[in-house]
């Protein structure tokens, strides 16, 4: 496909990379000539974290693969958005099969590029929170166990957006959902065991798993090429704050990815063959509160009075993630 | 060549020659000995360049078809039963898209109770989820209609289902004549999609379609299966003359052009309708049979035409719609006028239970009397109810 100049209209911002840089450093978004995988024009809703993640998933994924890349998608809010008939954002190939089985059908894709030795081309697997750790947890697992050559991203929104934010088996502890209403002695969400996707990825021994945020492109990009330098099953998980489901304004969706690693509620780490092999350090430690006041899912948490008990909790579990993955040891 | 060959090596070595790309499997049984025997040929090197993967789920099954099919490579697979239903979300959707997968169903009932024995609740649960469903009467047909069946899925960008009864087929050896390789390569050419996944020609396949064109996509999809009648019809005419014998198309009649009475089932219980209709014949009881190869698309004309003028339909169905009755019966009662004719609904054969001889005569003598009641159960074990009654009373 022959590229066309991308526009960009934040001239000399960080999002798009240093271009002063020699070019091989420079961020895949501050390319003119980068594909644009999933351009304007879509319908995704200001300040969406998904639909920024996606972009430069897809974007260093196309220069990664020289271009022969085909994406499958499974139903959730980027699908939604990307495609409403007649219209498509994608500028890749690009399939959308159901909710719970973009993993399987992914792993279908490979299979048949493998058996017509088409192995130039490369497989990208996509979905949200919901489609990736509830409905098809089953499927990514065997596509994982089977060792299918596929990366497989998660646009992880803690919560079943598309439908209205309803609770997924990502949605946090307290948060409140259109399922976990913040009434009740215990408003929000409760405490369960939580489900690492990531972990449990890694407990597969796949080649390559890693996390990331919006709030550090750079290193998603980078993520995203060093996974696509592996071949095999490969995951990654990226948080996406979702102003519509975590009641922020447009505007703090990466300051509220940030906070969320800065605090340590959200372990920014990469594994390699199940072994945990890198994790980002936190620079400027912030107590979860930070993190949690700029969302209204967890205004009950502060008003009518503060709830310290629970925000306790929730610091509890950023403590915990910050001395399992030594997110505060060495001074980055 | 033939050869004595259980059912299920028969459908494996014939999609086999129909040289798939992927093939992806789950096992229930009775499906298990189809994806067994391709594996082995998979593994062995023999069908390469194809892909077996084992998924984990039928789910899955059906999901792998999805992906490998909309990225070029001729997809099969085959299942039964809880592993169809198991299925559901994905056959709708593969049908929705438009791609040509072919997959066999081992005919078996749905529990509960579980029950691995052979009808066709499996596959008339999702008639109308857009797959093409062919019925396979005997090994040999149901060889036959998987070479037919991709051709047919692939002229038309349209999934297949060829249903062949288990345990009865599956596990049957019987003689068979296998497709010859060079005929298949001469019947069936290469797979051409209709949209491909492809990085030189970038699509989006699955956008979200909305109440301005649902409809119409709803109403390709029905031109689809009614394209697919006459197109049956053709590749049968097309199979005789390339491999040297029939296959049955939409319908196969049997001594109903005199008929009073024809009775229409699917699949094997067509071998001993007709011993009985032969049998009956002798004692001057002029009936006939017609089976349906193909169950959807629906073939009324090719019906109509053949049951001519009889005044009497009994269909022997070996599924059953609670609450409703014979679920052939009602496209049936659809597609036809039935004035001045009767009709008589015979559930037969559920979960495994043998259609015997005696029992068919039975009731097709009532039905030529005139004395068969309009929904009859074969075979209803009275005693059975009267004690399941006194158990659920205690
Ligand atoms: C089998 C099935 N169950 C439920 C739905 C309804 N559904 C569509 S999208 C969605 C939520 C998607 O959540 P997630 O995967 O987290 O993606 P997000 O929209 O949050 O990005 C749900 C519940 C469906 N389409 N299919
Ligand atoms: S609801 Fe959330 S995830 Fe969905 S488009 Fe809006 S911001 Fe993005
Ligand atoms: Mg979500």
């Amino acid at each position: 496909m022959t590229p066309t100049r991308v526009k960009f209209y934040q001239t000399g911002s960080f999002a798009v990379g240093n271009r002063l840089l020699p070019a091989d450093l420079r961020a895949v978004q501050s390319d003119p000539t980068r594909t644009n995988s999933l351009t304007s024009g879509h319908r995704a809703c200001q300040g969406c974290g998904e639909a920024l993640a996606a972009r430069y998933v897809l974007d260093a994924a196309m220069r990664a693969s020289k271009g022969r890349l085909v994406t499958v998608n499974a139903t959730g809010c980027l699908e939604v958005f990307s495609t409403p008939y007649p219209e498509t954002s994608w500028r890749v190939p690009w399939l959308h099969s159901l909710f719970g089985n973009a993993p399987a059908v992914a792993s279908g894709v490979a299979a048949a590029l493998k058996a017509q030795s088409r192995t130039d081309i490369r497989v990208l697997g996509q979905g949200g929170d919901g489609g990736t750790v509830d409905i098809g947890f089953g499927a990514l697992s065997g596509m994982f166990e089977r060792g299918d050559d596929v990366l497989y991203v998660c646009y992880d929104n803690q919560g079943y957006m598309n439908t209205g934010v309803q609770r997924s088996g990502a949605t946090p502890p307290a948060a409140r959902t259109s399922t976990t209403q913040a009434v009740g002695p215990e408003p929000g969400n409760v405490f369960g065991q939580g489900k690492s996707a990531p972990l449990i990825a890694m407990a597969h021994e796949i080649p390559y798993v890693a996390t990331a945020t919006i709030a550090d492109l750079r290193d998603l990009e980078y993520k995203v090429e060093r996974a696509m330098a592996l071949h095999g099953a490969r995951y990654l998980h990226v948080l996406v704050p979702c102003p519509l489901g975590w009641g922020s304004t447009a505007g703090q969706t990466v300051a509220i990815a940030r906070l969320a690693t800065q605090s340590g509620i959200f372990p920014v780490f990469e594994a390699e063959d199940g072994v945990l092999t890198a994790s980002t350090p936190i620079r400027r430690h912030v107590p979860v509160e930070e993190y949690l006041r700029l969302q209204a899912r967890f205004r009950h948490l502060f008003e009518p009075e503060r709830r310290a008990d629970v925000i306790d909790r929730i610091q509890a579990a950023a403590d915990h993630n910050i001395e399992r993955f030594h997110l505060l040891s060495g001074e980055g | 060549m033939r050869s004595q060959i259980e059912g299920s090596r028969a459908v494996a070595e014939t999609v086999a020659r129909c040289r798939p790309q992927v093939v992806c499997a789950y096992p229930i049984s009775p499906q298990t000995h189809i994806v067994e025997a391709l594996s082995a040929l998979v593994k062995s090197g023999r069908l390469a360049p194809c892909e077996f993967v084992n998924v984990e789920s039928e789910f899955a099954a059906m999901s792998v078809a999805i992906g490998a099919s909309a990225a070029g490579a001729r997809a099969y697979t085959a299942t039964a039963s809880q592993g169809l239903l198991y299925m559901a979300e994905a056959l709708y959707n593969a049908s929705g898209l438009g791609l040509p997968i072919v997959m066999t169903v081992a005919n078996r009932a749905i529990g509960a109770p579980i029950n691995i024995w052979n009808d066709h609740s499996d596959a008339m649960s999702q008639r109308d989820c857009g797959w093409i469903q062919l019925y396979a009467e005997d090994n040999q047909a149901a060889a036959d209609l998987h070479v037919l069946a991709f051709r047919l899925a692939e002229e038309l960008s349209t999934p297949v289902m060829v249903c062949m009864d288990g345990f009865v087929l599956t596990h049957a050896v019987e003689s068979v004549e296998l497709p010859g390789a060079t005929e298949v390569d001469r019947y069936l050419p290469r797979f051409q999609p209709r949209q491909l996944l492809d990085p030189d020609d970038p699509v989006t396949i699955g956008a979200m379609v909305g109440p301005e064109a649902f409809t119409e996509v709803r109403y390709l999809a029905h031109a689809t299966q009614l394209a697919a009648l006459a197109r049956i019809a053709t590749l049968a005419t097309e199979f005789r003359a390339t491999f040297g014998r029939p296959v049955a198309g939409l319908v196969s009649p049997y001594r109903c052009t005199d008929a009073d009475t024809v009775v229409i089932a699917l699949g094997s219980v067509l071998g001993t309708l007709k011993d009985t209709v032969d049998e009956m014949r002798v004692d001057g009881v002029p009936l006939g049979v017609l089976g349906l190869t193909a169950f959807r698309p629906f073939p009324a004309a090719a019906i109509a035409g053949a049951i001519g003028d009889a005044k009497r339909i009994v269909v022997l169905e070996r599924a059953f719609a609670p609450g409703v009755g014979g679920i052939v019966t009602a496209d049936l009662a659809a597609a036809l006028p039935v004035a001045g004719r009767t009709v008589h609904t015979v559930v037969a054969g559920l979960g495994g239970r043998p259609v015997t001889r005696a029992s068919l005569r039975d009731a097709l003598t009532a039905a030529a009397a005139g004395t068969l009641g309009p929904l009859t159960f074969l075979d209803l074990d009275e005693r059975l109810l009267r004690h399941t009654a006194k158990e659920a009373m205690a």
